[in-house]
């Protein structure tokens, strides 16, 4: 029986969770779970893994805008269909990837692939994003679906990609390069440990909707969500509830926003990005580590953002050429010291880099160590 | 032919990446979704915010299903009359299964669904895993739920302060890596907790991900309150005639992964023996020795010559609580509580400890307090107390160095209270 709007709760169905996910596995992948024995990248986006008794499954992986419409999914289903019997998967990195069980049907979907285009010209379908290369950003809603950014998200990613988009198909980096963007502070895609993060920040307090604030507001909740406690009760002329907020506690982080939608922070003028870089979450040969803020500030450059495309660039360029095999962006900046880090990136150092938050002290030198 | 003109948007239909751009174009174009006019009035409103270089969405209103507080945001337009296909464009989140594997069927069917109940446009997948739905009226909502659950057998996520959606890296299904299921884990704590994750009652959001091994594909350490990354206790199986194969050569070091550039003959002992960070492998020329007990389970030389090493077999997760990003307190990674939990179904040890936690957070956590802001206000002390477990060396990167120790009474011989009249009979005044 279909819906029927004059009894919602008839046969209503809840708390079933997820599908299970073994029944979306391929053959191969379910006959050889947990006997898998080694993998490797045979080019760039082609992968093998072998199992215990021989068996291999290749698993072509693609780019893809994680803003994605259902027509192209059916373009990927119709080329799952045609070559892997109907499964794919997708990554946590918002990659499409295509298994075949047989070394022969690899390049017929690779170059089924490579065929396909949008009618723009771009590929539907890049080939990439293994190894010591860069693969697809991970980013949040931006402009297209969010009342808090600071910045666009699919936007500026594909301005981005555009400009690194050899690393996405190469694998010639000293390591993995991780770059992640948050449209803002909420970093609803947490990019806080990230090769480079592309971050959206705000520079201008909050205005005061005075005549609404008391209507649509919880006034404390907005008081109490101010972490720099930087937001106090006012009057208006008229006599009314309102807030007042000391412009020069203001942290810009728009958590006041979030509780109180009469107090707006994003600006033409004010919000742009923000470049941190050097974190990492893998636990290889170093710790995880978070990533820095090495520029405080980029403005929005619509519809292609080429300052910040410049900077990515420029800062995976210098570390390409100067960091040893294995080492990760941070880790090159952390042995070279970060005095040389700005040198070499011809980043300008300027007193917005020095924390000032909370723990701050634990990021200043304590020690006659450094370089000249 | 575009009902709308977008200069700046068009921009971004050039260059080799996939662009959204134009594949919006291709929805409003070809799309057969009852939100006729979604596609083209999202591109509307972006251009306009390319031109105004701020956002054009409201907050949210409170949108949702019958009896449940999560997995809808309302969403609205701050121009509806200029774009009405958009006015109202709420987002559903679809619990997606572990680790993202699909069937052309099921994908067709989700489309399908889409098609007849919104606007025809994603994210596949959204930050914390869900697959997004994005864009439709309230009106929808219901009927769209029904058909989720009757037809699809399939689920929302979670959103607002409750559980949110579990994701998991792909684990045993295709990784040699992976030193427990951890499809299975995510997949049967998210059945588990069904409640927790579609009726909020927590002070804020919880999430949960699962890692099958310390590579941490899903990011679990940075962005997870309880993080659960798989690892092993006993000693990493050697293949010795492997080991030789790499360092003669024979064999493509980090299965290809540094394959694009030249950086020399493999040297086994500058890019595995020394790298390793607790110094515990040596090569002699034809033999590989680990000393296991001095090893931190890094990666690196499983990594480097997948062929030759392999992880334990007494295998299990660390588990790690209280990641999250910079709001408010400042970011925070997870901090390594259980050494070594055993992972298997039905994880009744992780059960028994995640209900623990939850209960003093609830009890304990301000209203938008994260797991990790608590342990820090209440002191990781008092977190390990709740938790019963006994402190361990592994939880801290070194001891304290200040000595602002606060003692408990009861740890103190004789107590706290003393005799100032007694204290006055041996010491003047």
């Amino acid at each position: 029986m279909p819906y029927d709007p004059s009894d919602p709760q008839k046969d209503r169905i809840t708390d079933i969770g997820p599908r299970y996910f073994r029944d979306f596995f391929p053959p191969v992948i379910e006959k050889n779970f947990g006997k898998w024995l080694y993998h490797e990248i045979l080019e760039p986006g082609v992968l093998v893994h072998v199992a215990e008794g021989g068996d291999e499954v290749y698993t072509v992986r693609v780019g893809a805008a994680r803003l994605m419409s259902i027509e192209l999914i059916r373009e990927i289903c119709d080329v799952a269909d045609k070559h892997c019997n109907g499964y794919l998967r997708f990554t946590t990195r918002n990659n499409v990837e295509f298994m075949v069980d047989g070394k022969d049907k690899v390049k017929p979907l690779l170059d089924d692939l490579k065929s396909r285009k949008f009618d723009g010209g771009s590929n539907k379908f890049p080939i990439g994003g293994t190894g010591a290369g860069i693969t697809n950003i991970v980013h949040t809603q931006g402009w297209a679906h969010c009342h808090t950014p600071a910045i666009d998200a699919s936007g500026v990613v594909k301005a981005v990609m555009d400009g690194i988009y050899d690393e996405f198909g190469n694998m010639r980096l000293p390591a993995p390069v991780r770059v992640s963007l948050a449209c803002c502070l909420n970093m609803c895609g947490a990019v806080h440990c990230s090769d480079i993060a592309i971050l959206g920040i705000h520079r201008k307090p909050p205005m005061i909707d005075h005549e609404w604030i008391d209507k649509l507001c919880e006034l404390p909740l907005a008081i109490a969500a101010c972490p720099t406690a930087a937001i106090k009760p006012a009057k208006t002329e008229a006599g009314g509830k309102t807030l007042e907020v000391n412009a020069d506690r203001c942290m810009f982080c728009g958590n006041c926003y979030t509780m109180c939608a009469a107090m707006p922070l994003a600006d033409e003028l004010g919000s742009g990005i923000a470049i941190l870089v050097g974190g990492k979450l893998s636990n290889r040969v170093s710790r995880p580590k978070f990533s820095k803020v090495v520029i405080p500030f980029i403005p929005n450059e619509p519809p292609r953002w080429p300052s910040t495309v410049a900077a990515v660039k420029k800062i995976v360029d210098v570390y390409a050429k100067d960091a040893r095999k294995y080492e990760r962006l941070g880790d090159w900046a952390g042995r070279i010291g970060w005095e040389r880090f700005f040198e070499k990136t011809d980043i300008p150092f300027t007193h917005h880099l020095i924390d000032d938050y909370r723990f701050a002290y634990t990021t200043w030198r304590t020690s006659t160590q450094f370089k000249f | 032919m575009a009902k709308r003109n977008t200069p700046m948007l068009d921009e971004l239909e050039k260059g080799p990446w996939p662009s959204f751009v134009s594949d919006i174009k291709q929805q409003a174009a070809k799309g057969k979704q009852i939100m006729k006019e979604a596609p083209e009035d999202l591109l509307g409103v972006l251009e306009l915010s390319y031109e105004d270089k701020i956002t054009h969405w409201k907050h949210g209103g409170i949108v949702g299903v019958f009896g449940y507080g999560g997995g809808i945001i309302g969403r609205y337009n701050d121009q509806p009359q200029q774009f009405p296909g958009v006015a109202h464009f709420h987002t559903v989140r679809v619990n997606q299964p572990s680790s993202k594997y699909y069937t052309t069927e099921f994908l067709r069917s989700i489309c399908d669904l889409w098609e007849r109940h919104g606007s025809g446009l994603t994210n596949m997948h959204g930050s914390t895993g869900d697959i997004v739905l994005l864009g439709t009226t309230t009106d929808h909502l219901e009927p769209l739920f029904f058909d989720l659950t009757h037809d699809l057998n399939q689920d929302l996520g979670g959103s607002g302060s409750n559980l949110r959606t579990p994701s998991a890296c792909l684990g045993k299904s295709r990784c040699e890596f992976a030193c427990y299921d951890s499809q299975e884990a995510c997949h049967n704590m998210t059945n588990e907790y069904q409640d927790e994750l579609h009726r909020p009652a927590f002070p804020y959001k919880f999430k949960f991900k699962f890692d099958a091994c310390p590579n941490g594909c899903v990011a679990s350490i940075a962005r997870s309150d309880m993080s659960v990354i798989g690892t092993w206790k006993d000693d990493i199986r050697i293949d010795q005639s492997a080991v030789k194969a790499y360092a003669g050569g024979e064999l493509k070091p980090n299965a290809g992964a540094h394959a694009g550039r030249d950086w020399g003959k493999f040297d086994i002992n500058k890019e595995v023996i020394d790298l390793c960070p607790t110094n515990c492998m040596s090569w002699d020329g034809s033999k590989l020795t680990i000393d296991n007990k001095e090893c931190t389970r890094c990666m690196h030389c499983l990594n480097v010559m997948p062929r030759a090493l392999r992880i334990g077999t007494d295998t299990g997760a660390s588990v790690l609580f209280g990641a999250k990003a910079p709001i408010l307190e400042g970011a925070q990674m997870a901090t390594l509580t259980v050494p070594f939990l055993p992972m298997e179904s039905p994880f009744s040890e992780l059960k028994e400890l995640i209900e623990k936690v939850w209960e003093w957070w609830m009890e304990e956590g301000k209203n938008r307090e994260r797991l990790g802001e608590l342990i820090q206000r209440k002191s990781m002390q008092e977190f390990l107390r709740v938790i019963e477990l006994d402190p361990d060396p592994r939880m801290v990167l070194e001891p304290r160095s200040n000595p602002y120790i606060f003692w408990k009474e009861e740890e103190v011989e004789g107590g706290w209270t003393r005799d100032i009249v007694e204290y006055r009979k041996k010491h003047q005044r």
